[in-house]
């Protein structure tokens, strides 16, 4: 490729993907010309143009015959697709009402339209999840669950579709929030210890939406300490575990372990949920809720989402309100959406979005609550593909997968292109001063004066202080505080802080030349690679992880853009990949609406925890995960 | 900018040690603190060096002064800056707190409209450039009653700049010349004032009032353009006037209202500034003179002495009247200045960019602020002295004494008097009678109506003004007797009755013969010995020009 402009009209940027479909203009490159990010090696992974017809067609009408010589990324899907989507088609009146088990594998959407219908009732909603929620423990997704909170709003909202005056969509609907939104009465800890035994007066706006509108509480999910991490293995409640690991798909096909290891290594095979949001992702992925709220800073909501085979959106910059959100980088976080499909997200964000008086970044155009629309014509689209975010660390299968879906694009008649972000390089060094000085900032209020822990020592107020928040952090939030304040100080604010705006906005810029030549959304990954193990994950340190695994999600915080991660695909170990689109700013409905439309032609699978799940407790057995209480 | 001071947990024995070995406190003080000795630091103690390396020359040179100032403005509002708590004097402890205030986390500012439009009102008063665009900061430091671990301020890009104030001293001999001065605003910020730490030294404990924690501030910055404590003293009632004509502040310095810091250096003429000290939150006008002019004769006699002058942080201790170091500060503070990320920059407008369509709700017209600003003390004195003809000093006074002003226009309202007598009156009986009480002018025992009544009877010559002395005496007392009610008890009236009059004038003259002989031999002051005597027989009921006029007709020839 030539380092050539991004400027649209040259027809010479424009790359192609596969065989050009007649009903579009040629692609006039060179089907030589070597082809950077798509051109490597990966078994997947083909010549440009190569591409046989009949794979691009929309899954749903291919035959097992066309599967078997497929592209891998379609097959998985297809194979759990064949289980569970008979539990997606829309009940019937002769759905067996007591069979609700299979009613919290569905979409938020679709047991909100069995709600409707009287097929189940809030409460047994609300205690088949509630349930799920003991049964599943041991994943750590939950720190806290507010089981008395969410039945006698699940009462409530009984009484409201018995007089037939529902809310809305969300009406009886199990949520999970994650633990650092400030919910009234109900503690919230950023998983520190710095805020163990903190019940907030107030309730975060977003919780306040969502509670207005009928959403059933299930409780406050685990994170990184303050969301400070990319695993959710850095909180003092202990790591979240991904609930794909124990799932059908995967443990027929990950790799055999050595025999006579017992039961030992078991249990530290399992994988970690990705971060911070990773309690969020893994409430959603097992079925505990229909719908959960992270927050997303540098891909706090994208990432685990990827990892746990789920939609996860960030939205634009301003669009919703951060009042309640405990911050980590003001300038940067969002409230992040987790659901199991896009048009779920959709609900949640029509409901979450709009100007907050409270939050003064809130945009203040009105926002109404959408549906979204069915693309079938995706031809005037343009899809722009970052050349700088082929990385030598990207895993083969991701980037094959994600060659295939810039090609799924463009066989569909979208313009596919390559784009360049040229700043992306230096996106992590710049979001490491920025986001470590306002960490610096952000966490001075924790003094041990007003609320959280204090510490015991008194022989001044300063020891006070310095003691309390040794006790209160962990390394990872004191390192992050020690090189924030470092970035701010006098003799180095210029050097470190200045540059690193401006940095980031040439960063913002990157983007913004991007779509001012045309590009509609940018197709990335949105992880080097699918989840890892927990062992595995934990040989390099919170700060080496968070550079590594933020890389595609973080330029998107400096520039404020929306950005969701669809679940493309299961990997060789039947693991989740999760691809990633961003869009323009404030353009998040159009966003979405590509991700369902792309999300419709990748048909990803449920997860297959229901079987395995019936025979829970002879499982964990085995497992001899038996502390593990699951009689509470 | 207000600066912390930490007092607590350090006895003052163990910090006066730190003091003597001054020199190599800020290597010493750094550990507590993430700021460790900075440039700055240094590059003030080589700046001792040069001061003091010079031998002291005593009487060789004057010495220059250069005081400048940093003023805390509360600003009157129903709440506060950033939250909805309101904002009230006095209120029991910690009972005027938002979740905001108290910086529970989650928990962000929303800019309080009115705060703005009092910075942008002052910074119209005060001829600065009012910035469109102005910018917040946080102000990083630890200390208990700024519980957010930062105070939300404008150091960047403030909302007015560049501005000027004009204040007029007495000078010559008898201080009778006014002498008119301006001083530069180098800047006005919006800024969110801290709470209140109580130390109770004696059980060891600090109790925290978050009642005044983000309140709105204005800070207002001048250059140090002033030389002494009064120029100084003079400057902050010109400001506390102003803010008060524009209802921007209470700027009532006993309530905590108006609070000064003072940077005070000296040098020789022609030499590089003197190293400053910063005398800190002064809260009385007398006590900020008397501060600054201690400060500078302690700064000059140090160095005259061979000592040298620390860059420092003092306070006035009143009793001793005296500056004293504080201990604050660990060695060179570093506020860590950052952008605040949580409020977007604030934009205002002028009717030449004012949005079409803008909500008027979520705009600021800084020509509709201009266009509605009050009269200023400077406007009003001229109009004092054009439209009553006063002097130049009587029209301070009048608008320097609290309340005064608006006492004398309610006079003024109801009498018939000249302008000129009243004002003698306002300035001389009734304010020297007040400051001989040490009273108020709202807590005096005459109201303006019961002095008007006085002057009018003055005015009509019912009264001599002796006789409305002793009226006002009797006023001042407070008995809810009215001025004409006192003059007709105790037969205060001047003898209307010619002929009465021609009577007791005769009888005058009969019993006084002598005085008679002198006046006829020619001595002038003959007739006014008689004209007294007169009077007095007519128990001081008697017009002395109307005395004098029927004596001089019985004494011609």
């Amino acid at each position: 490729m030539t380092s050539r402009g991004l400027d649209q009209q040259s027809q010479g940027q424009v790359r192609s993907f596969g065989v050009p479909v007649s009903a579009r203009p040629t692609v006039s490159l060179p089907v030589s010309a070597p082809c950077r990010w798509g051109g490597c090696a990966a078994p997947a992974n083909r010549v440009p143009g190569s591409l046989p017809r009949s794979e691009i067609r929309p899954i749903e009408t291919l035959g097992v015959e066309a599967l078997a010589d497929g592209p891998r990324w379609l097959r998985p899907c297809n194979a759990g697709a064949d289980v569970d989507l008979s539990a997606h088609q829309s009940p019937g009146p002769g759905v067996d009402r007591l069979n609700t088990s299979i009613m919290l594998g569905r979409t938020l959407r679709e047991v909100s339209a069995a709600l409707k219908h009287g097929q189940i009732t809030p409460t047994e909603l609300c205690q088949k999840c509630l349930s799920l929620i003991k049964k599943t423990k041991f994943l750590n997704a939950y720190i806290t669950v507010s089981e008395e909170v969410a039945l006698k709003q699940a009462e409530e909202s009984e009484k409201r579709y018995k007089q037939g005056q529902s809310l809305g969509d969300l009406d009886g609907i199990p949520v999970a929030v994650k633990d650092n939104f400030s919910t009234s009465g109900i503690e919230t800890t950023c998983a520190s210890n710095m805020l163990k035994g903190y019940i907030p007066p107030y309730n975060a706006t977003v919780v306040q939406k969502l509670l207005d509108q009928g959403a059933l509480l299930m409780g406050k999910t685990n994170l990184d300490e303050f969301a400070m991490g990319s695993g959710s293995t850095d909180g003092v409640f202990g790591a979240v575990k991904n609930p794909w690991s124990y799932s059908k798909q995967h443990r027929e096909k990950r790799p055999l372990k050595p025999c006579g290891d017992g039961d030992g290594d078991e249990d530290s095979s399992w994988l970690i949920a990705g971060g911070s949001s990773g309690g969020s992702a893994a409430a959603v992925a097992a079925l505990t809720c229909f719908a959960a709220l992270g927050s997303d800073t540098g891909g706090s909501t994208r990432n685990p989402a990827a990892h746990c085979g789920l939609v996860g959106f960030k939205p634009s910059y301003g669009l919703v309100s951060r009042h309640g959100l405990i911050p980590l980088v003001n300038s940067m976080d969002v409230p992040g959406i987790l659901t199991r499909c896009v048009d779920d997200t959709a609900i949640v964000l029509g409901i979450l979005a709009g100007h907050d008086p409270k939050d003064s970044t809130t945009v203040q155009d009105p926002v109404k609550p959408f549906v979204l629309p069915n693309l079938t014509d995706v031809s005037k689209l343009c899809i722009g593909i970052p050349k700088e975010y082929l990385v030598p660390e990207l895993s083969g299968e991701v980037r094959s997968l994600w060659s295939q879906a810039a090609d799924l694009f463009e066989s569909q008649g979208a313009k596919v292109i390559e784009v360049s972000l040229p700043h992306t390089l230096y996106s992590i060094v710049c979001y490491h001063v920025l986001c470590t000085s306002e960490v610096a900032s952000n966490m001075a209020r924790f003094d041990g004066l007003q609320y959280g822990h204090r510490s015991a020592i008194s022989v001044s107020t300063e020891a006070m202080y310095a003691a309390t928040r040794r006790e209160g952090f962990n390394d990872v939030v004191r390192g992050r505080i020690l090189s924030g304040n470092f970035f701010l100080l006098k003799e180095n604010y210029e050097n470190y802080f200045i540059k690193a705006q401006k940095v980031r906005r040439l960063i913002v810029n990157d983007f913004l030349n991007v779509f001012n030549s045309g590009v509609d959304v940018l197709l990335t990954p949105t992880t080097l690679s699918e989840a890892v193990p927990y062992a595995e994950f934990i040989k390099e340190d919170n700060r080496t992880r968070s550079a590594q695994d933020d890389i595609f999600t973080q330029a998107v915080n400096m520039a404020g853009l929306p950005a969701v991660s669809i679940p493309v695909a299961l990997s060789k170990q039947g693991l989740p990949v999760g691809l990633q689109l961003i869009g323009r700013a404030f353009c998040d409905q159009q966003l979405l609406t590509i991700a369902k439309w792309f999300e419709k032609q990748v048909q990803f699978p449920i997860i297959q925890l229901q079987e395995f799940m019936d025979d829970y407790s002879s499982v964990l057995d085995n497992q001899k995960l038996t502390s593990v209480s699951l009689q509470q | 900018m207000a600066a912390p001071i930490l007092r607590r947990g350090f006895p003052g024995g163990r910090w006066a040690l730190v003091w003597i070995h001054g020199g190599c406190r800020h290597r010493n003080g750094a550990p507590t603190g993430p700021t460790l000795g900075s440039t700055r630091g240094r590059s003030s103690v080589a700046q001792q060096s040069l001061q003091t390396a010079q031998k002291p020359r005593k009487g060789e040179h004057k010495w220059e002064t250069v005081v400048g100032l940093e003023v805390h403005a509360q600003i009157s509002s129903n709440s506060k800056l950033f939250s909805g708590s309101k904002v009230c004097f006095a209120a029991p402890p910690n009972s005027l707190v938002s979740f905001f205030d108290a910086s529970l986390p989650g928990t962000l500012p929303v800019l309080n409209r009115r705060c703005v439009e009092a910075a942008v009102m002052t910074g119209l008063a005060l001829n600065c450039r009012i910035n469109k665009k102005s910018l917040f900061d946080r102000k990083h430091y630890f200390y208990a009653d700024l519980p957010a671990g930062y105070q939300i301020t404008q150091q960047r890009l403030p909302i007015a700049a560049q501005g000027s104030l004009k204040y007029s001293i007495c000078t010559g001999q008898r201080r009778s010349q006014m002498v008119t001065k301006t001083v530069r605003i180098k800047q006005i910020q919006l800024e969110q004032d801290s709470g209140k730490s109580l130390h109770d030294d004696l059980r060891c404990q600090t109790l925290v009032d978050l009642n005044r924690a983000g309140v709105g501030l204005l800070e207002v910055v001048l250059e140090p353009d002033l030389c002494c404590g009064e120029e100084a003293a003079t400057v902050v009632r010109e400001l506390q006037l102003i803010l008060q004509a524009l209802g921007a502040s209470q700027a009532n310095m006993a309530e905590g209202q108006l609070r000064v810091d003072a940077n005070i250096s000296v040098h020789h003429p022609g030499e590089p500034l003197g190293v400053r000290t910063e005398v800190k939150n002064l809260n009385s006008i007398r006590f900020l003179a008397k501060a600054i002019d201690y400060e500078i004769q302690r700064q000059i006699s140090e160095l005259e002495n061979g000592g040298e002058i620390l860059n420092e942080t003092r306070s006035f201790d009143h009793k001793l009247g005296c500056t004293v170091p504080m201990r604050d500060k660990e060695g060179e503070q570093d506020y860590r200045f950052m952008p605040e990320p949580n409020l977007p920059p604030l934009v205002l407008y002028d009717t030449s960019c004012l949005p079409a369509g803008a909500d008027p709700q979520q705009v600021i017209n800084i020509d509709r602020i201009r266009d509605s600003l009050p009269e200023l003390p400077s406007v009003t004195r001229d109009r004092l002295v054009g439209e009553y003809g006063m002097l130049p000093e009587h029209s301070f006074v009048l608008l320097n004494e609290v309340g005064l002003l608006e006492f004398f226009q309610n006079v003024m309202k109801e009498t018939r008097a000249e302008p000129k007598k009243v004002t003698n009156w306002v300035l001389n009986t009734f304010l020297g009678y007040l400051k001989q009480q040490n009273l108020a002018v709202s807590e005096s025992p005459v109201t303006p109506s019961a002095l008007a009544e006085l002057l009018n009877l003055l005015d009509r010559k019912v009264i001599s003004s002796s006789a409305a002395k002793q009226v006002f005496g009797e006023l001042c007392k407070a008995e809810g007797k009215t001025a004409t009610q006192i003059v007709s008890e105790q037969r205060l009236e001047l003898m209307q009755d010619r002929e009465e009059l021609e009577r007791l004038c005769h009888a005058t003259m009969d019993e006084h013969p002598q005085v008679v002989m002198d006046m006829k031999g020619g001595n002038p002051r003959a007739i006014n010995k008689l004209i007294g005597l007169v009077r007095r027989a007519s128990l001081s009921r008697a017009d002395p020009t109307v005395i004098k006029e029927i004596l001089e007709r019985k004494l011609s020839p």
